[in-house]
């Protein structure tokens, strides 16, 4: 018995539905006997009649919808098809859901899913990761999980959450990532995880690349190195501490992310390292992200775009050798 | 099944004899012209920081707007709204309390003029960009219902600048599709700040588009007190009765800037000379001397009763202590997730 990262959070979703009333899944082809463009949801409508609700290609109201019914005491999860389109709901996600606790005092409990991040083929409109454009604004908590395990867990806790959360889902591991079962209980949002103990370097990073991270690890403990993986798994709140504290062990930091490389999370943990634990690095810290160009469609193209074992691996044995 | 929109030829006329609700709407009206010249005042004596957005011309809309609504029902005004807030049963202090960044407001200095409201109690608390409260009230109605709440409705209002937006388009779609009870109320007061309607959309009639949402639409002259009352009170009607989503135009002109600091220089003579832009409060005033509904005295009395009201609600909030910077800044309510960004 298995089960993927996809089904997980299929599994997810049917038993938030099933324990609390006040959720709802809202979103495009996610009802009927469709059950969503990934099948996320598949069979959710049928088991659960009413609750799992088609709407028209209308991010904008789909997620101004689910903010109203959150603020009338609903627990809405909107399934964005591709984490591309939810530019088109930013307004609302930014400055509606993002400002209204602050403004009113009145928290939005809304959970927004983005099936993120490349797959071979899916070219500059079906591939993008938004998690660094949602961390940046103030208001929402933005979950990238990286295991089948916090794939559940996670879902499960950001529907919880009083707040806004992006969960950010990575199409990549939808049905390469397995598990044996499902655990009854994860670590807390807010808290990063150690993936792999090392003591050369350290490798931050958070959702499809967790798994590129450790093919290095693996890759270069072949040639002696130990390298530490830490999973951020919320990119915000980002947690500090526990990249410091790796930091503090390996003295070098190597930073990847999947999104665009101007600003974002992996230059935020940079920038926190470097104010907060400047004299902990033995050499200057680095990072490796997507290129800065639209992602393109041909495998050739997109190999080299997105950041992968190899490119990873090239960059951290320059900063081992510095 | 749905009516067609109707042309502005047949446009609801007034009745003869004014609406049962008319003088009660007419006060709440009064309040909100006394209450915006009070904040006109103190915005020109440097008193009020930011802007200050005011409804002159648009308070018979805007009362109809408030004045129908229940206990259970949802509100979304928008920038001209002060009658129909009232209305609905904003305090007014709380309007004071966030031109002036009182901290017992409840958005407590930290959003301020017109956008604040009462979540909780039905009122959204509008954000600027236009269209957006469309599909943040069907969310609420979608709510009430899945919660088996009986007998709510939900009113949105807009000017025809926010209805040439996405986020309304795609609100309204959603609304018929959804088939909630709502009331869209847009007043094409014919300028979005300084645009006028020729350059903001090429249809004929606004209200046409009913039609194509799936809403039942009417027209209505804005500056009629009663016509307001009657139409907007019987689209209420219908909602709460399982009718479709209804949209009304209502016609006026904005007797203002678009905000205090626009002196609106660009609205010509010849549009100030349209039936449109008559003042719908001096034509309440007018008829309510012609057809003697109240005398002289009542009337003065409630116009001091407004003014006591107004200089009541400002007096409190100045005595008001202000945002305190060292206060907690959290933009989330779960404080174990607070991000420590500098």
């Amino acid at each position: 018995m298995s089960i993927t990262y996809l089904e997980a959070i299929r599994e997810a979703q049917a038993k938030l539905l099933r324990d609390d009333e006040r959720v709802f899944i809202y979103g495009q082809d996610v009802g009927g006997t469709f059950g969503g463009a990934f099948k996320a949801t598949k069979g959710l409508a049928r088991e659960f009649p009413g609750r799992v609700l088609n709407t028209p290609i209308s991010e904008d109201a789909i997620v101004g919808t689910a903010i109203g019914a959150a603020l009338h005491g609903m627990r809405p999860i909107v399934e964005m098809q591709f984490a591309d389109f939810s530019s088109l709901a930013l307004n609302q996600i930014l400055n509606n859901a993002g400002t209204h606790y602050w403004r009113t005092n009145v928290p939005v409990p809304i959970t927004i899913r983005l099936p993120s991040g490349g797959t071979k083929g899916s070219g500059p409109f079906h591939s993008q990761s938004m998690e660094s454009i949602y961390a940046h604004y103030p208001g929402l908590i933005v979950m990238t999980p990286a295991t089948v395990e916090d794939a559940y867990t996670m879902l499960i806790e950001a529907v919880a959450i009083d707040d806004p959360v992006v969960y950010c889902e990575h199409k990549y591991l939808y049905y390469h990532l397995k598990a044996d079962k499902l655990p009854t209980e994860g670590l807390p949002a807010g808290k990063a995880r150690i993936a792999r103990e090392g003591r050369d370097l350290t490798i931050v990073t958070y959702s499809a690349m967790v798994q590129e991270a450790l093919a290095v690890a693996e890759e270069l403990a072949s040639d002696g190195f130990e390298i530490e993986v830490v999973d951020l798994r919320t990119v915000k709140p980002l947690d500090t501490d526990t990249v410091l504290a790796s930091v503090a062990r390996t003295g070098r930091l190597l930073c990847v992310g999947e999104s665009f490389p101007w600003g974002g999370a992996t230059a935020e943990v940079i920038a926190r390292v470097t104010s907060e634990g400047f004299h902990l690095l033995d050499a200057p810290p680095q990072r490796v992200n997507a290129k800065d160009t639209p992602i393109p469609y041909h495998p050739n193209l997109w190999s080299v775009h997105r950041p992968n074992a190899k490119s990873i691996a090239a960059k951290a044995r320059n900063l081992l050798r510095e | 099944m749905l009516q067609t929109a109707q042309r502005s030829s047949e446009t609801i006329k007034t009745k003869a004899v004014p609406h049962e609700r008319f003088l009660e709407a007419f006060r709440w009206m009064l309040l909100a012209r006394t209450f915006e010249e009070k904040l006109v005042s103190l915005y020109r004596g440097g008193l009020i920081t930011g802007g200050v957005y005011i409804g002159k011309g648009q308070e018979a809309v805007s009362v109809a707007c408030g004045l129908f609504l229940q206990k259970g029902d949802i509100f979304a005004p928008l920038i001209r709204d002060q009658a129909g807030r009232s209305a609905f049963g904003e305090p007014l202090v709380d309007v004071a309390r966030t031109y002036l960044g009182s901290r017992q407001g409840p958005m407590r200095g930290r959003d301020g003029n017109i956008h604040r409201g009462l979540p909780r109690q039905g009122q959204l608390a509008m954000i600027s960009h236009l269209g957006a409260m469309v599909s943040v009230t069907v969310g609420a109605l979608m709510a009430k219902r899945f919660k088996g709440e009986k007998n709510f409705i939900g009113l949105s209002c807009i000017g025809e600048g926010g209805m040439q937006t996405g986020s309304f388009h795609e609100g309204m779609n959603l609304a018929a599709v959804e088939q909630v009870p709502l009331v869209i109320v847009a007043t094409n007061n014919h300028y979005a700040y300084s645009t006028p309607n020729e350059r903001e959309f090429a249809c004929a009639e606004l209200v046409d588009r009913a039609k194509g949402y799936g809403f039942e639409g009417y027209n209505l002259d804005g500056t009629d007190l009663s016509a307001c009352l009657d139409v907007i009170g019987s689209a209420v009607k219908r909602a709460r009765a399982g009718r479709p989503p209804q949209l009304l135009v209502a016609s006026t002109l904005r007797l203002s800037g678009h905000g205090e600091h626009d002196d609106a220089s660009y609205v010509t003579d010849e549009i100030k000379r349209e039936p449109f832009a008559q003042d719908c409060l001096k034509r309440a005033d007018k008829l309510i001397v012609d057809l003697n509904l109240v005398d002289a005295k009542r009337l003065q009395g409630w116009r001091d009763d407004a003014a006591a009201q107004v200089d009541q609600a400002i007096t409190t909030a100045q005595k008001e202590a202000a945002p305190d910077a060292n206060e907690d800044w959290c933009a989330i309510s779960t404080r174990a997730l607070v991000d420590q960004a500098q």
